[in-house]
């Protein structure tokens, strides 16, 4: 079936199966292959995009659910003011080792200072703790998050 | 892909007649613009840019550890450019132009410091050349910096790239003889450098092996026997070749390769999707009357047997244990074992294959280890290793688990059945959690004697693992010069081993990941029963500063090395045995532990202030110690490289759960049977200082891991008298 979404600002029209996850429909059918494929089941949130405000697993997201709504994803985040200031940070205090969570970790970190501009450390570990980095670079990601919301100079 | 535009070009071009500041993607564009001079190749690593900047070519698999920048770093200071000179670029798979291509054992700095450097340093040999003879001086007379030769007497100088042309037909130096600079002349090596496809990884571009995308690109899902080993039996197929986009299904023969034991049915599909949801319609029958025995209660079993009974093998033997055993004043004995894990890299295993019509074999393959990938693809397909070209791409994670090559072997086969059509072939996560290549789960019965004064007068170490006719098999070794073995009085070591169908390999720091656990938290039982500490029994046993061989030839333990980390870590952390505060609420209990571990030619210690309250372990600080030679070489890696270990080793301690094996299949499906640390694991605080010594440096993916384990035990049992002698740490 043909389904029109709304992809970093832009409309773009998807012939698929209304059940095809967001992922493979980002990766596959729209060439973004920035969101990344980790676990499937919506456990690492490697595959994170915002939708309407809100980080979503895509991996977990049917095309259909998307049809019609905003979708943000890390090819597009640095559009936003938050996003912006999210990876300037990353950039700046040279977040990733392996990289492929990294996107992922930025969606939710954009998503979570756009909620709460100056987030807790609780604040920090509910939004990101869906998100996991296999090198555990944890230490950094707060870092970065703490930076971009303004409350460290580093 | 990628390519750039010419209007691009025009426009870049354009720009760089105005004196812009071009960006690295641009640069490359510039690169390969027809308008411009072509770039100068000087070696297999450095090719001179007519805007005099330099492409590096970074030759080992990058994983995260930043080799990737670490190597381009040695080049570039011997080459003397400035950093903003550098752009870098992933060298194709070609061991015989750049020499061995590794990403594993922590060994890409002690391999390269020398290599890489005499690269660079042989490439500014052949520029000066190329000056002095223009300029009809004494190549002595000249010097170099950020890119440019000069001539001070002369009053003048001229950049790399005016001279690159001349300067490739110079005669290459011998690289064993050109002169290297003076480490206190050093300008980049010892500076912090970002890594450099972070622009990349933050504006999601692709870059990692599942990020390939070719022209008529199919996609490969996997139908792997559910055990190991097993065969196939009987297949319909027919429904799944129904499924619209569904081009193949691929049987994948059974091979025993290296990397073996895969027994599997590919489907193909013009979408991995389409090709994933198409393996519900597929009807299997495996053949798996082998595997069926295996299991992880029946492993246990068995160990829990063959413990109390003599060794089938001896691994180290000094002196005589028992009969120091009868007369030793105090006699501790104490069992430990550790479980089966998975690596589960991030990025699940992938590879993208293409067979070409004239029989060639090309690779997009996210391995560590491409030289062995290229022979089991070989082996499997009787083809010749040369017929291969292997890309390779940026990986995402990959702690040992892309060292096997399984992917390649399996991408090939289903290229084959295919030729012409690039196949990226995919793992699912229950694929890959199936089908690792697993840290082996071990068993060890610790008998020691201390005499009066509480000398350590006795070892014994009955290690159950896993192998076959007296031999280990991957992963599953203990070396003969163990710690304390080679430093004590009278020693058995001996082993028995269990059979498995599970293939094992090396997980981020092999070997020693589990046995610093088990040798440095038995150690601490004995520094009790000593009446001691861990870090004073360490410096009685290690003794005056000395050279101990070790079964690796080459390598030795340096004692002196070990004392200073454990002094440094003690000094670091106020060690007095007692944590640095006391519990805040009536429930809880503090504890400090301490470890230390020589690995990978890394000599850490490690303190670890623990909460324990309501049986959940909190980390609240780590203190690191670490001696890995005479330059670090990337301090803003080195330092990420440290604290992921670390993390790493609190993983394996406290949330990593054991792979558990029934019927002779793993049963882990997903993150939620094989939870990952997450950041509410994370530890409160890092301290890290470096001890450096007059030694070459070496590796940092691995060595810092270790020690945490042991330490975290011992604070365990320091928070709440309970020795937790089993992984992970649970106090159920």
């Amino acid at each position: 079936m043909a389904i029109p979404i709304t992809v970093n600002r832009k409309k773009r029209m998807v012939e698929a199966e209304g059940d095809k996850p967001l992922l493979w429909v980002l990766r596959e059918d729209l060439d973004m292959p920035g969101t990344k494929f980790g676990c499937g089941a919506g456990l690492c949130g490697a595959c994170t995009v915002i939708l309407d405000g809100v980080a979503v697993r895509s991996c977990q997201t049917p095309i259909a659910d998307a049809a019609g709504k905003q979708i943000t994803t890390i090819e597009g985040v640095s559009a936003l003011p938050v996003g912006k200031k999210v990876v300037e940070a990353w950039l700046d205090i040279d977040v990733p080792q392996c990289g492929y969570c990294q996107a992922g970790q930025i969606m939710s970190a954009t998503a979570l200072l756009t909620q709460t501009p100056k987030p807790s450390a609780d604040d920090i570990l509910g939004g990101m703790n869906g998100n996991i980095c296999r090198c555990a670079t944890y230490v950094r990601i707060e870092k970065a998050i703490r930076k971009a919301a303004g409350l460290e100079q580093a | 892909m990628n390519a750039p535009t010419l209007s691009r070009r025009s426009f870049i071009a354009a720009s760089l007649a105005g004196g812009a500041t071009l960006t690295f993607e641009a640069q490359l564009a510039f690169a390969a613009s027809p308008m411009l001079p072509e770039p100068v190749t000087l070696n297999a690593f450095i090719r001179v840019m007519a805007d005099n900047s330099v492409v590096i070519g970074a030759k080992n698999p990058e994983i995260g550890q930043g080799v990737k920048v670490m190597l381009p770093m040695l080049i570039a200071e011997e080459l003397d450019i400035s950093w903003e000179q550098v752009r870098i670029e992933q060298t194709d798979a070609d061991q015989a132009k750049y020499g061995p291509q590794v990403a594993g054992g922590s060994t890409a700095t002690p391999m390269n410091w020398l290599p890489m450097r005499q690269a660079g340093a042989a490439a500014r040999a052949m520029l000066v050349a190329a000056a002095a003879r223009q300029w009809g001086v004494d190549a002595a007379t000249l010097s170099t910096e950020a890119g440019r030769v000069l001539d001070k007497a002369g009053g003048r100088s001229a950049t790399y790239a005016a001279l690159a042309r001349a300067a490739a037909a110079e005669t290459a130096p011998d690289l064993a003889k050109v002169p290297l600079k003076d480490p206190a002349a050093f300008r980049i090596i010892g500076q912090s450098k970002k890594g450099v496809d972070v622009p990349k990884i933050v504006s999601g571009q692709p870059l990692f092996g599942i990020d390939t995308r070719l022209p008529g690109m199919v996609h490969a899902a996997l139908v792997k026997c559910p055990a190991i080993g097993g065969t196939l039996a009987k297949v319909d197929d027919a429904a799944a070749r129904a499924v619209p986009g569904v081009i193949a299904v691929v049987p994948i023969s059974s091979g025993q390769c290296p990397a073996g034991k895969m027994d599997a049915l590919a489907v193909v599909a013009n979408s991995w999707w389409t090709a994933h949801k198409a393996r519900e319609k597929l009807s299997v029958e495996w053949d798996t009357a082998a595997q069926d025995g295996f299991s992880t209660e029946g492993y246990a079993r068995a160990a829990a047997d063959l413990l109390p009974k003599a060794p089938a093998a001896t691994i180290f033997k000094a002196g005589d244990a028992d009969a120091a055993l009868a007369g030793a004043a105090k006699v501790i004995t104490a069992d430990y074992s550790y479980p089966f894990l998975a690596h589960a890299t991030l990025e699940p295993q992938n590879c993208t294959a293409l067979w070409h019509a004239d029989g060639k074999l090309e690779f997009w393959a996210p391995t560590q280890n491409p030289g062995n990938g290229r022979k089991d693809v070989a082996a499997m397909l009787g083809i010749a290793p040369e017929a291969m070209t292997i890309h390779m791409t940026r990986i995402g994670g990959g702690f040992g688990r892309r060292l096997m090559n399984d992917y390649m072997v399996l991408a090939a086969q289903v290229a084959k059945a295919l030729p012409g059509k690039p196949v990226k072939l995919l793992f699912d996560r229950t694929d890959d959690l199936r089908n690792d290549y697993y840290r082996p789960a071990g068993w060890h019965r610790f008998t020691a004697g201390l005499d009066a004064q509480g000398q350590v007068v006795a070892f014994k170490d009955h290690f159950i693992t896993f192998g076959a006719d007296g031999k280990a098999i991957r992963a599953a070794e203990l070396s003969s010069t163990e710690y304390p073995a080679p430093v004590l009085p009278n020693v058995h070591m001996g082993q028995s081993f269990l059979a498995t169908n599970l293939t094992t390999g090396w997980l981020r720091a092999p070997s020693s990941n589990a046995l610093a656990f088990v040798f440095q938290s038995f150690m601490d039982e004995l520094a009790e029963a000593a009446g001691t500490d861990l870090p004073e029994l360490m410096r009685r046993t290690l003794g005056p500063a000395r050279e101990l061989p070790t079964e690796r030839q080459g390598l030795v333990f340096h004692t002196g090395r070990a004392r200073a980390v454990i002094d440094a870590v003690t000094k670091l952390a106020g060690w007095t045995g007692k944590p640095s505060t006391t519990p805040g609420k009536a429930n809880e209990s503090k504890g400090r532990g301490f470890g230390f571990y020589f690995s990978h030619r890394g000599y850490f210690a490690e303190v670890a202030d623990v909460t324990v309250a309501d049986g959940a372990v909190k980390v609240d600080k780590v203190w690191i110690a670490g001696d890995i030679g005479s330059q670090i070489i990337n301090p803003i890696n080195a330092e990420h490289q440290s604290q992921g270990a670390a993390i790493e080793g609190l993983a394996q301690a406290l949330v990593l759960q054991p792979i558990v094996q029934e019927q002779g299949r793993v049963t882990a499906e997903n993150f939620g049977e094989f939870p990952l640390l997450r950041m509410d694991g994370k530890p409160g605080e890092i301290a890290l200082e470096w001890v450096k010594s007059d030694f070459p440096p070496t590796g940092l993916g691995e060595p810092a891991l270790p020690p945490v384990i042991p330490a975290v035990a011992n604070a365990i049992y320091r928070a709440t008298g309970k020795r937790l002698r089993s992984l992970p740490l649970n106090l159920g």
